[in-house]
């Protein structure tokens, strides 16, 4: 056990007429090695909930459990949590401000006090990982792709090492082949380094292919807790909360309902071209 | 911490003062400055104080809320309040090293620490109870005199619209951008004057640019509108003087006399 949030409560503006309660009664774990999708309309309070991971926002009530000590006692090193649990922001491209990429990357690693030799190790390890080659190095960040820039700013927090990476709609503005290229960046970090990966994300679609457990939040309530399976199960509750079940579920129950012996509880495209497959063999 | 700072923003809530026309509460606004400066006794304050204190009532906008936004200019009340403190020539009451307070000097600084409080109440309950529209649409039509003299008020009071909307995105924005480099390791808080002026920079920056960003942004959407400037620009919502209007002027002559009476007749000081 990594993280854990027991009974967390935000609010907003909490002693004003415009209070808004952001987090309900949230309890949840984080496991080591986990890959996690945390999904939610607009306004969910999903992204409320990830500043509470790094300690950025103090709860109103309720405790940040990390290796089982609160992170928001008053001497508990927020500064080393933030380096362990690294968290990538919406349009992380927004807050690149050095002169040159490999400059940016290095800020991080910089903050956490290491040797020059350490931080410039992390920082190439940080764009290799990302894909970007030593061309981009020099060049400044505001003269690349979105996609690109975005990448960057990924590495940046990468360069961190975390154990635990936490990112809010990394995919966000991106086309297509943005899209899954940041997504599969993901899965390797996942696989071949064993970070732990929480991707936020509005679209159910997205994260079916990548994630092993899925987190629903509406209204700042956590209202689902399970694998991709068992939540897309329950597509009439999503649609209630203006989510839906990625297009192959609502594919394969059609099927089914025609009569056709295929599994209707398929989520990724792969294993329901499978199951078509095996309808004609 | 950011949110704290209240200046500038509305408070939407339904209240007398919320309806009123901004014409008459930019000119009131103004009077009530005007005044404060005049009056020059404790009853003349006394006045104005009941008479904000009401307005602030009828507002329904929570002073806890006005004086939220108090705590960010405490600092520069502070420095005024102890520059004419200090450094007023007059009659000595107590001296102690370098400094010297006078009687003058602690009547000037009181004076003007009760001033800058009531003026800058004064002015945040004008814009907490006036939409950014509503304000600028008002300065508009009451500097309109002005376009005979080439002042370009349409122009102005469109450049004062822009601005005022987007001190909250800003704010919210540079919260934003703190955030992501507070989740970088940054550390805004520790170290002396210069690393602490320097640590601003992964702030300043980013800012700067989602500053321009978003003013190429809007300046193209206005554009895209076909908005050519302030000539045959009609409005949606004219601005119309109704009874209530009427009434708060009403009042406004009261409260100037009352500030008159007592800047001839008040006692004390």
């Amino acid at each position: 056990m990594a993280l854990k949030l027991d009974h967390v409560n935000y609010i907003y503006d909490a002693d004003t007429e415009m209070a808004h309660v952001a987090l309900k009664d949230v309890s949840l774990e984080i496991g080591n090695g986990e890959f996690i999708g945390l999904i939610g309309h607009t306004g969910s309070g999903k992204s409320t909930l990830v500043t509470h991971l790094n300690g950025l926002v103090k709860p109103t009530s309720g405790q940040v459990l990390f290796d089982g000590h609160d992170i928001n006692e008053k001497d508990y090193d927020r500064k080393k949590l933030r380096s362990k649990v690294g968290l990538v922001f919406q349009y992380p491209e927004h807050q690149l401000f050095e002169t040159d990429v490999f400059a940016d990357v290095c800020f991080g690693p910089k903050n956490l006090g290491l040797s020059k030799d350490e931080i410039e190790k992390r920082a190439y390890e940080a764009l290799r990982m990302v894909g970007l080659s030593d061309d981009f190095y020099k060049q400044s960040p505001f003269d690349l792709s979105g996609g690109q820039k975005r990448r960057v700013a990924i590495a940046g927090v990468l360069a961190m090492e975390p154990e635990i990476l936490v990112l809010d709609e990394p995919t966000a503005g991106l086309d297509p082949k943005g899209k899954n290229e940041i997504l599969d960046l993901l899965k390797n970090l996942h696989e071949e380094k064993g970070i732990t990966v929480v991707l936020v994300s509005h679209s159910m679609e997205d994260v079916a292919n990548y994630v092993d457990r899925i987190i629903v939040m509406d209204h700042g309530q956590v209202q689902f807790d399970d694998e991709p399976k068992k939540v897309f199960a329950s597509y009439k509750e999503l649609e209630k909360m203006g989510l839906a079940a990625p297009q192959v579920t609502y594919i394969m129950k059609d099927l089914k309902e025609k009569g056709f012996n295929v599994d209707d509880t398929v989520t990724t495209i792969e294993e329901a071209s499978d199951e078509i497959m095996k309808q004609f063999t | 911490m950011l949110r704290d700072i209240t200046i500038g923003q509305y408070y939407q809530t339904k209240s007398v003062i919320h309806e009123l026309d901004p014409r008459v509460k930019i000119v009131a606004t103004l009077a009530f400055i005007i005044f404060l400066f005049m009056v020059n006794n404790l009853t003349g304050y006394a006045v104005a104080a009941a008479y904000l204190a009401t307005i602030i009532y009828l507002s329904h906008v929570p002073p806890t809320f006005i004086f939220r936004g108090m705590k960010a200019i405490f600092m520069l009340l502070m420095i005024t309040f102890l520059f004419n403190l200090f450094l007023t020539p007059g009659e000595t009451l107590v001296s102690f090293w370098i400094f010297t307070i006078t009687k003058e000097g602690l009547i000037l600084a009181g004076k003007m620490a009760v001033r800058l409080t009531f003026l800058i109440t004064g002015s945040s309950v004008l814009t907490l109870t006036t939409t950014p529209n509503q304000l600028t649409d008002g300065l508009e039509v009451l500097l309109n005199p002005l376009k005979k003299l080439k002042v370009p008020v349409h122009e102005i009071a469109m450049m004062m619209a822009i601005a005022l909307r987007f001190i909250p995105i800003l704010m919210e924005e540079t919260d934003k951008i703190m955030k992501a480099q507070m989740a970088r390791g940054a550390d805004f808080e520790t170290g002396g004057m210069i690393k602490k002026a320097k640590s601003l920079v992964p702030i300043l920056v980013p800012l700067f640019i989602s500053a321009f960003r978003r003013a190429n942004d809007l300046a193209m959407a206005m554009e895209a509108r076909c908005y050519h400037g302030g000539d045959g620009r009609t409005r949606m919502k004219p601005l119309v003087y109704k009874r209530k209007d009427f009434v708060a002027y009403l009042v406004l002559v009261v409260f100037m006399v009352t500030m008159i009476v007592c800047g001839r007749a008040g006692f004390l000081i």
